[in-house]
């Protein structure tokens, strides 16, 4: 196991396309770290560029002690879990497995071994002589996995190896990637563009937009504390509220649904800014308050969605399914101080001291 | 589908049986042909139901050889027929695969023009190219050899073009994965890419065995002596223009065991021969 | 065009085309360029003296009647046997598109004589249709018909057309299947729905849609005109009588044989070459508006 060192990493095609531009970070010794953005942000280029499978234009990628920029993948000590598995569809599930083992001359009783155990752990014992097409989209998941367990890789990539799967599954395996990495606890790094996958597996994200990282945080921090406007609309579903606001007075912003209280210990701002509250920060309230008429609300079982306007900014407010909530009919909402955050309006920066 | 009611149900029955007769019709008559002696034949007596010679002429074809202008038996020409096909066959998937492996797999200066080189030759065949060819085989003295009948003809755009096609379809991820096994390039083609190909290698073989039998115009000038030529060469050499020389049983006899060969392989792998002919035009 | 993921190596790739770069340098492109070379050169009639007399060979060609007149051949050949192989294959190829039962096997009773060589295809042809002894050429003597492809030039063209159709039928029924079968059944459904008589569907629903095929095939019919059917001709008639079936590639053929008149058969092997070269471009042109479907 080791720790992943990218430091100042770029990426320019040949067409002169900057899918990375200047990206440092670091994946501490056994952290599941997953890179998280829209597609197109430079997620994937940079895992493959740890993978080995595209060339670093400048900058340099530290697997462990060893600067890994010239090595080749396979010499690497890594494992990658592809979004269409990639598995050899010519061979067994156990050749699978073991292909890349007898490929280093690894013995044959010790292939067997760790086959074995990797098929044991993944419940695919009774598939090991089936081709892959003879299997299901969770199971050929799992090869692709057991692939690259066998190899006892310092670091594990993950690229998107959720995203083919249908919805039910997906919960599933994610659970499952979950369990194993609590139980081999090897360093992981795992692209998604999917905000739950990353919210629920990782232990560090990093929220990537047009090639440069806009965060990087444990799930809690950058889902509270966004660290760009980017990163707070990315985050979250139904996304956060965003509207314009005005400084009036220290820990008061006037906005278009009136004056808000915000946390003057976090935030230093003065002027012009943008505010950004979750619809889920957003409470009814029996009078006082902010006011507010839903023209439309949508039922979804334990929460209620409310669409409306806060003067011309359209706002969605999620409340718990009790009582009931008619349409276009005023009604008054509270705002918790601590909820608001406040972005620089020409960078999209939080103001966060 | 719209289904058909009444008479209109019998008709295409009615219209593929005589389309199958009048296809099958002269092989039949070739196959009757064969089995009576010459002097019926010859006087244009023939039944339209075998006759009593089938062992004799199929045995005096297969192993004394006519007495028209070339005395060889057909066994010979069967064999030599049999390698050049296989040869040709082989050879033109071995180089083609090896081939498009480069230039889909790689990056290299020319490539592209390496590309373009062998692309080029579908506008150059044989016909249009006869007696300079012949003149650099007779030069590298290959007339009258197997290297001389095969490796001219060996290289195939067509037989590149598909292969490289088909690689085109092999995700990347499969490549990738391969690297991170520790899978050099000529790891993975062996490992990977032919296994992956073994389909597309049967139906081109398929094509390719049928093209390399049927060879006429180069092996009729590039081979002289009778016992190289191929089987398809040697039954025009046995019609003597002066018909009444000619020994048709024998003649007829050859053609059916020229037919049979790449007819079987047609019928028993047709599965592979449609698939060939249909993606090689692609 | 090229793969996401390649692999390095310098001397491997040129290593893994040199087998076939190789037979295409030695027996394509130098042979080519000879024959571009010496249909700039005439020789003597003891092949003796050799000298370089620029488009003589190409002007003395387009002066000889006896060059269009088989051009002429190898144009009525080549629209004979387009026009009857592709009408016999796609009657064919409709008739076994519909739900009958045996549809397979009557595939594979009509695709074989794919295989079977020209050569060996005329010598069946001339089998039946020889004057003297053929079965179906006493039938039509009988009738009265001076049968005579051996004397007579209109004899042996038709036999060599029968022949070269009876060989191309298979190749095209198959394409003429494939086509049909790729068209969609819900669209002839709706025509029948909509009222059209079978052989009003046939002719505005499946016609139309056949049409990249038909298309595809002309090219490649005309293609097997000119170089495949070499063996047929050489096998029964070669190019008689009296050179009323000799093709373009035959006379290539001819002219040279035994150093005969070089020069010429090399200026025409270019204007061949010439043909080729317009033909695979209007079939790679078709290729690029199928691709475009």
């Amino acid at each position: 196991m080791a720790t992943v060192e990218l430091t100042n990493i770029k990426k320019i095609y040949a067409g002169g396309v900057e899918a990375v531009r200047d990206v440092s970070l670091t994946v501490p010794n056994g952290s599941f770290t997953v890179l998280l953005g829209p597609s197109g942000c430079g997620k994937s280029t940079l895992l493959r560029m740890i993978a080995g499978l595209e060339t670093i234009t400048s900058g340099t990628c530290k697997i462990g002690e060893r600067v890994v920029n010239e090595i080749e993948p396979a010499d690497r000590d890594i494992a990658m879990v592809f979004q269409n598995y990639a598995l050899y569809p010519h061979m067994s599930v156990y050749d699978n497995m073991a292909y890349g083992l007898r490929n280093r001359g690894m013995p044959k009783p010790e292939i067997d071994k760790r086959v074995r155990e990797a098929a044991v752990l993944l419940a695919i014992e009774e598939y090991l002589t089936r081709k892959p097409r003879a299997l299901s989209g969770g199971q050929r998941q799992r090869v692709a996995m057991g692939r690259a367990i066998v190899r006892e890789p310092q670091v594990f990539l993950f690229d998107e190896p959720l995203s083919n799967l249908d919805a039910k599954l997906r919960v599933t395996m994610r659970l499952e990637i979950k369990r194993l990495h609590n139980r081999l606890n090897a360093t992981s790094i795992f692209v998604t563009h999917d905000q739950v996958e990353a919210m629920t597996l990782a232990d560090q994200v990093v929220v990537m937009n047009s090639g440069r990282i806009e965060q990087i945080g444990a799930p809690g921090e950058v889902y509270k504390h966004p660290a760009s406007r980017f990163v707070a609309s990315f985050i979250g579903s139904p996304a956060m509220n965003l509207m314009t606001g005005k400084i009036v007075e220290p820990g008061v912003v006037e906005t278009p649904g009136g004056k808000l209280p915000f946390d003057a210990k976090r935030f230093s701002a003065s002027g012009e800014v943008e505010v950004g509250i979750r619809p889920e920060d957003i409470h009814t309230a029996s009078s006082g308050g902010t006011s507010f008429t839903p023209e439309l609300v949508e039922e979804l079982g334990a929460t209620r969605l409310l669409h409306g306007n806060f003067g011309s900014t359209p706002i969605i407010v999620a409340i718990p399914a009790s009582g009931t909530v008619h349409e276009n009919k005023e009604m008054r909402l509270s705002i918790d101080a601590q909820a608001v955050q406040l972005f620089d309006k020409a960078t999209g920066r939080s103001l966060a001291r | 589908m719209v289904e058909h009611r009444g008479l209109g149900r019998v008709v295409p029955y009615i219209i593929l049986t005589l389309g199958v007769a009048i296809v099958a019709f002269p092989v039949y008559l070739c196959f009757v042909g064969s089995t009576h002696p010459q002097e019926i034949t010859a006087n244009g007596q023939m039944p339209l139901t075998p006759g009593p010679i089938f062992f004799e002429t199929y045995y005096k074809t297969l192993f004394v050889g006519s007495s028209g202008s070339t005395r060889e038996p057909v066994a010979t020409m069967l064999v030599n027929s049999f390698i050049m096909a296989c040869t040709i066959a082989l050879g033109k998937i071995a180089i083609s695969i090896i081939s498009a492996f480069a230039v889909v797999y790689f990056k290299f200066p020319l490539r592209m023009a390496a590309f373009w080189l062998i692309f080029i030759t579908l506008m150059l065949p044989v016909e249009v190219r006869i007696y300079p060819t012949y003149k650099i085989a007779a030069d590298l003295n290959l007339l009258d050899s197997y290297a001389g009948l095969t490796i001219p003809l060996i290289a195939s755009a067509t037989a590149t073009l598909f292969f490289r096609q088909f690689f085109l379809t092999i995700p990347d991820e499969l490549v990738e994965a391969s690297k991170l096994d520790g899978a050099g390039p000529l790891r993975f083609f062996w490992d990977t890419v032919l296994p992956l190909s073994r389909t597309n290698i049967a139906a081109l073989f398929v094509i390719l065995f049928i093209y390399g039998w049927n060879q006429y115009l180069w092996p009729i000038l590039i081979t002289t002596r009778d016992d190289m030529q191929t089987i398809v060469i040697g039954i025009k050499k046995m019609i003597v223009t002066a018909d009444a020389l000619t020994e048709w049983n024998v003649v007829l006899a050859t053609a059916m065991l020229a037919m049979l060969p790449p007819v079987m392989v047609v019928v028993l792998m047709q599965r592979w021969f449609v698939k060939g002919l249909v993606e090689t035009e692609k | 065009m090229q793969k996401r993921a390649i692999f390095g190596g310098k001397s491997l790739p040129y290593l893994l085309l040199l087998p076939q770069l190789f037979v295409v340098a030695v027996f394509f492109y130098w042979p080519a360029s000879q024959a571009l070379w010496q249909s700039f050169l005439l020789q003597d009639a003891f092949g003796l003296n050799t000298s370089f007399v620029w488009f003589e060979n190409y002007k003395e060609l387009f002066e000889d009647t006896g060059y269009y007149r088989t051009m002429l051949t190898t144009a009525v050949f080549a629209i004979m046997v387009a026009g009857l192989s592709l009408s016999l294959a796609l009657l064919l190829a409709v008739q076994a598109d519909k739900s009958i039962k045996g549809a397979s096997v009557y595939k594979t009773l009509l695709i074989w004589p794919y295989a079977v060589a020209p050569a060996v295809a005329g010598v069946l042809w001339i089998f039946m249709f020889q004057p003297s002894l053929g079965v179906v050429a006493q039938g039509i003597r009988a009738m009265g018909w001076n049968w005579n492809p051996l004397l007579n030039g209109n004899d042996a063209l038709t036999l060599v057309v029968l022949a070269s159709t009876w060989k191309q039928i298979s190749y095209n029924f198959l394409f003429f299947l494939a086509g049909l079968q790729s068209i969609p059944r819900a669209v002839i459904e709706a025509a029948a729905i909509d009222g059209a008589s079978p052989a009003r569907r046939f002719w505005t629903i499946i016609l139309p849609l056949l049409s990249p095929t038909i298309f595809f095939l002309v090219v490649v019919n005309i293609v097997y005109v000119f170089f495949d059917t070499f063996g047929i001709i050489d096998a029964m008639t070669q190019g008689g009588p009296s050179k009323a079936t000799e093709t373009l590639v035959y006379k290539v053929f001819f002219d040279g044989r035994l150093g005969g008149n070089l020069g010429s058969s090399a200026a025409q092997s270019v204007i061949l070459m010439i043909m080729v070269v317009a033909l695979t471009a209007v079939q790679f042109r078709f290729i690029e508006r199928r691709v475009a479907y």
